[in-house]
C-alpha cells in the first residue's frame, strides 16, 4: 500500500525528469557541439551543466541544449547563456570544473563569471 | 545524467508505419555512440498529427520531426543528438515557411497553437507504460485528494458544478449520472463503474488514443467515480480491435495494483477499487449502454428498453454508471483544478473541451482538442490546414452514422451540443469527416446507412427492416432508377425508424439521410430527375464523352481502355461506347489533350 507521502515523493522525483519535455524555461544554456567543440572537450562540459542544473534544483528554470559550430573554433568549448530580457553571455574554453562555478555563481547567483567570458579571454 | 529526451509516438497510426522499429534502431544507435547515459528514448501515446507519422520530438529543444524512417536514425543521432544540429530535411515546416533552416517546435505549429489539451494533456508527453511518469505529471493526486479531503457528495457536486457532459455522444451531464447512481437505490449491496471504450463510429479514434497514451488517467477517474457512487468494482469494455490500447491498459492496471493505487484499502483510507477488462467483439450496437452491459454479463449484445435506467438496474441488475473514455480523462483535472476552471472553458451549455478526429478531405488528418464553442472554420482551416488540392469545402459529417452534416453556411457556428442538434447534426463521439466538392451526398448517406444496416442487432423491427428498406431506396436512386416519390418515401420511412426504434442505434440511424435531405435535396433530385450525379461519383449516372474538337485521334485512350469501349480511326476523333464502358476513368487520365470529360 502506497502512502500519500510516498506518492508525493515519486511525483517530485519524476517531475524534473518529465519537466524536460515542457521546454519553456527562462534561461537557455547552449553548448557548441560541432566537431571542433567535441574535440576540445564539449561533451564533459555539457554533462557538467546538466548535472549542475539538476543538482541545484534549477531544472524548471534552465534548459541545457546543444548547438552546432558557433564559429569561434579556437575558443572551444564555447557555451552561450540566454536569459530573458538580458544580453547573452558567451563563455569560452570551458572545462567541467569551470562549469561548476558558472552554475553556482551565474545560474544560481545571477552574477556573470567575468574571467571565463569571451571578453576576458581575447 | 539525462540531458535530452527523444519522444517517439507509439500510437496505432505511427506504429503501423514502423515507429517500433525506429525506436529500436534509435536505442541501438544511441548506445553505439556512447550516449545511452545522456539521452533517453521514450515511447509515448498519440501526438495527434497522424497524417505526418511517424512522429519524433527531441526535448529540451522541442524539435518536431515527421515522417521519420529507420534510415534517418543514424543521421539524427550523429547530427542532432551528438552535435546539436537538427536534421532540417525531416523537421516539420509550416506551410508557406520558406526558411528551410527554421526548425519549428511542436508548440509553435498552427496545428497545436489553437488547441487546448485537457483530455489529451498527457498523450505524446509521458510514457504510458510507466506509472511513475504519470505520477510525475500529478497523476493519482486527484484520487488522493478525493479519498482524504472530500466526501462522495462533494465529489459529485464538483463534477456537477463543472458542467461536464458525456463525451460519448448524447451529452448527458456526468455529475447527474453519478448522483442518480449514488442516491436512487440507497440499500444496494453492490454497484458498478463501467467505462465505454467500444469506440465504433467510423473515423473516430480519440478514445483509442487516450487509452494508448494516458491509460492511468482513465483508471484514476474510474476509482474516483467508484468512491463517489459507492462502488468497488470497475469494468472497461474495450474493443478487441484495439490491441495496443488493451496491452497498455493491462500494463497500467498491473502497475496501479503493484503501487497500491488500485486494490484494497487505497492510501490506507479503507476504500477499495478494482478494474477488470472486458473485450468487445466489434459489434457497433455494444457501444449502446444497455447492450454493452448485456455483453459484459456474457450474453449476446442486444439493448433493452429503458427505464429502468442503469443507475437503478444496470450491470448484473445492480446500480451502474457508464461513462465514455474521454469523459473520464477530464475527471482528474476537474478534481485538481476545480469546477470553476473547467466551466470557464466552453459555451453556456457545453463546458470544457472536445476532442475531434479529423478525417476525410483534410490536410492534417489527426486528433485535435479545442474548447467547446470553437467554430468549424477554425477546426477545418486553422488547425486542420484546409482542404487538399485547392478544392472547395462542401460539408463535414459529425457524429458518424448517428450524426449529420454541417454545411458551408454553418462554418462559423460555434460547435457545442445544442448548436449541432439545432442544425440537424450531433456531437457524437467527435468524428469529423470533411467532404469536398467531389463528394456525393447521396453516396455518403448510403455509406453510413449501409454501416447501420450491417450493425443493426435485429432485435426491433423498425431498425432491422426499416433501415434495410431505406438502403434499398438509396440503391435505386444511385442506380438511376429512382423517382421523386422515392425521395418522399425515404424521408417518411426515416422519420418512422427514428421515432419507433428501441435504442440509440436505430433512433439515430436515419440522421445521415435526413440531414443530407435537408441540406442537399437538390442533389437527390438531380439523381432522380436529371439522372445525373453532380459530384460525379455515382457510376451508373456517369457518362464519359470525348470532345470531337479536342480529340486528335492519337489512339492512346483506345489502347488503354480495359474493356475496348473506345473506337475510332487514327487521327480521327474517337468515340466511347456507353454500353461497354465500365466508368473506370482510365481514358480521362491518359488523354493528353483534355478531350475526355465526365458528364
Amino acid at each position: 500500500m502506497i502512502s500519500l507521502a510516498e506518492l508525493a515523493a515519486i511525483r517530485d522525483k519524476m517531475k524534473d525528469k518529465v519537466g524536460v519535455r515542457e521546454g519553456s524555461a527562462e534561461t537557455r544554456v547552449v553548448v557548441g557541439m560541432a566537431t571542433c567543440g567535441i574535440a576540445a572537450g564539449a561533451r564533459p562540459v555539457l554533462n557538467a551543466f546538466v548535472e549542475g542544473v539538476n543538482k541545484e534544483g534549477l531544472s524548471d528554470k534552465v534548459t541545457v541544449t546543444q548547438t552546432g559550430c558557433i564559429g569561434i573554433c579556437q575558443y572551444e568549448p564555447v557555451v552561450e547563456i540566454f536569459e530573458d530580457g538580458k544580453e547573452k553571455t558567451t563563455y569560452v574554453k570551458l572545462t567541467a570544473e569551470k562549469v561548476e562555478r558558472i552554475v553556482k555563481e551565474h545560474l544560481l547567483g545571477g552574477k556573470i563569471v567575468e574571467e571565463y567570458t569571451i571578453g576576458a579571454n581575447r | 545524467m539525462i540531458r535530452s529526451h527523444v519522444l517517439i509516438c507509439g500510437g496505432t497510426g505511427c506504429t503501423s508505419s514502423h515507429s517500433d522499429e525506429i525506436r529500436g534502431a534509435l536505442e541501438n544507435e544511441i548506445a553505439a555512440k556512447g550516449l545511452a547515459e545522456e539521452i533517453k528514448v521514450v515511447q509515448t501515446g498519440c501526438f495527434g498529427l497522424c497524417a505526418l507519422g511517424p512522429i519524433m520530438i527531441v526535448y529540451p529543444e522541442g524539435t518536431f520531426y515527421h515522417s521519420v524512417t529507420v534510415e534517418d536514425v543514424p543521421e539524427i543521432v550523429e547530427e542532432h543528438l551528438l552535435k546539436g544540429r537538427p536534421v532540417s530535411r525531416i523537421v516539420y515546416h509550416e506551410k508557406g515557411d520558406t526558411d528551410v533552416k527554421h526548425a519549428t517546435s511542436l508548440s509553435e505549429t498552427a496545428f497545436y497553437k489553437k488547441q487546448l489539451r485537457v483530455a489529451l494533456r498527457n498523450c505524446g508527453v509521458i510514457n504510458p507504460e510507466n506509472i511513475e511518469e504519470y505520477i510525475g505529471v500529478d497523476g493519482y493526486q486527484a484520487l488522493a485528494k478525493v479519498l482524504t479531503e472530500m466526501t462522495p457528495e462533494q465529489v459529485i457536486d464538483t463534477i456537477l458544478a463543472s458542467g461536464l457532459r458525456g463525451r460519448g455522444g448524447a451529452g448527458f451531464p456526468t455529475g447527474r449520472k453519478w448522483q442518480m447512481a449514488r442516491t436512487l437505490v440507497p440499500d444496494a449491496d453492490q454497484k458498478f463503474v463501467c467505462c465505454n471504450a467500444d469506440e465504433g463510429d467510423p473515423g473516430a479514434f480519440m478514445d483509442r488514443s487516450i487509452l494508448e497514451g494516458d491509460p492511468h488517467a482513465v483508471l484514476e477517474a474510474m476509482a474516483i467515480a467508484g468512491y463517489a457512487i459507492g462502488s468497488n468494482q470497475g469494468y472497461i469494455y474495450v474493443r478487441a480491435e484495439y490491441p495496443i490500447a488493451i496491452k497498455r491498459l493491462e500494463i497500467a492496471i498491473a502497475q496501479a495494483k503493484e503501487y497500491g493505487l488500485l486494490g484494497d484499502n487505497i492510501f490506507g483510507t479503507g476504500f477499495s477499487f478494482d478494474v477488470k477488462l472486458r473485450f468487445g467483439a466489434g459489434a457497433f450496437v455494444c457501444g449502446e449502454e444497455t447492450a454493452l452491459m448485456t455483453s459484459i454479463e456474457g450474453n449476446r449484445g442486444e439493448p433493452r428498453p429503458r427505464p429502468p435506467f442503469p443507475a437503478v438496474k444496470g450491470l448484473f441488475g445492480k446500480p451502474t454508471i457508464l461513462n465514455n473514455v474521454e469523459t473520464y480523462a477530464n475527471i482528474p483535472q476537474i478534481i485538481l483544478k476545480g469546477a470553476d476552471w473547467f466551466s470557464s472553458m466552453g459555451t453556456e451549455t457545453s463546458k470544457g473541451t472536445k476532442v475531434f478526429a479529423l478525417g476525410g478531405k483534410i490536410q492534417n488528418t489527426g486528433l485535435v482538442e479545442v474548447p467547446m464553442g470553437t467554430t468549424l472554420r477554425e477546426v477545418v482551416y486553422d488547425i486542420g490546414g484546409g482542404i487538399p488540392n485547392g478544392k472547395a469545402f462542401k460539408a463535414a459529417q459529425t457524429g458518424g452514422p448517428s450524426g449529420g452534416c454541417i454545411t458551408a453556411e454553418n462554418l462559423d457556428t460555434p460547435i457545442d451540443y445544442e448548436n449541432l442538434m439545432r442544425i440537424g447534426s450531433m456531437m457524437g463521439s467527435g468524428g469529423l469527416i470533411v467532404m469536398d466538392e467531389d463528394s456525393c451526398m447521396v453516396d455518403i448517406a448510403r455509406f453510413f446507412l449501409e454501416f447501420t444496416v450491417d450493425e443493426s442487432c435485429g432485435k426491433c423491427t423498425p431498425c432491422r427492416v426499416g433501415t434495410k428498406r431505406m438502403l434499398e431506396i438509396l440503391d435505386k436512386i444511385i442506380a438511376g432508377n429512382g423517382t421523386l416519390e422515392d425521395i418522399d418515401r425515404l424521408e417518411e420511412l426515416a422519420n418512422y425508424v427514428k421515432s419507433a426504434s428501441l435504442c440509440g442505434l436505430g433512433q439515430t440511424a436515419p440522421n445521415p439521410v435526413l440531414s443530407t435531405l435537408r441540406y442537399f435535396r437538390d442533389e437527390y433530385v438531380a439523381h432522380v430527375v436529371d439522372k445525373k450525379c453532380p459530384a460525379g461519383v455515382c457510376k451508373n449516372l456517369l457518362r464519359y464523352v470525348i470532345d470531337p474538337d479536342k480529340c486528335r485521334g492519337c489512339t492512346l485512350c483506345a489502347r488503354k481502355c480495359p474493356v475496348g469501349a473506345i473506337s475510332g480511326a487514327v487521327k480521327e476523333p474517337h468515340k466511347i461506347d456507353s454500353a461497354k464502358c465500365v466508368k473506370c476513368g482510365v481514358c480521362m487520365t491518359t488523354c493528353r489533350f483534355g478531350a475526355i470529360s465526365k458528364q
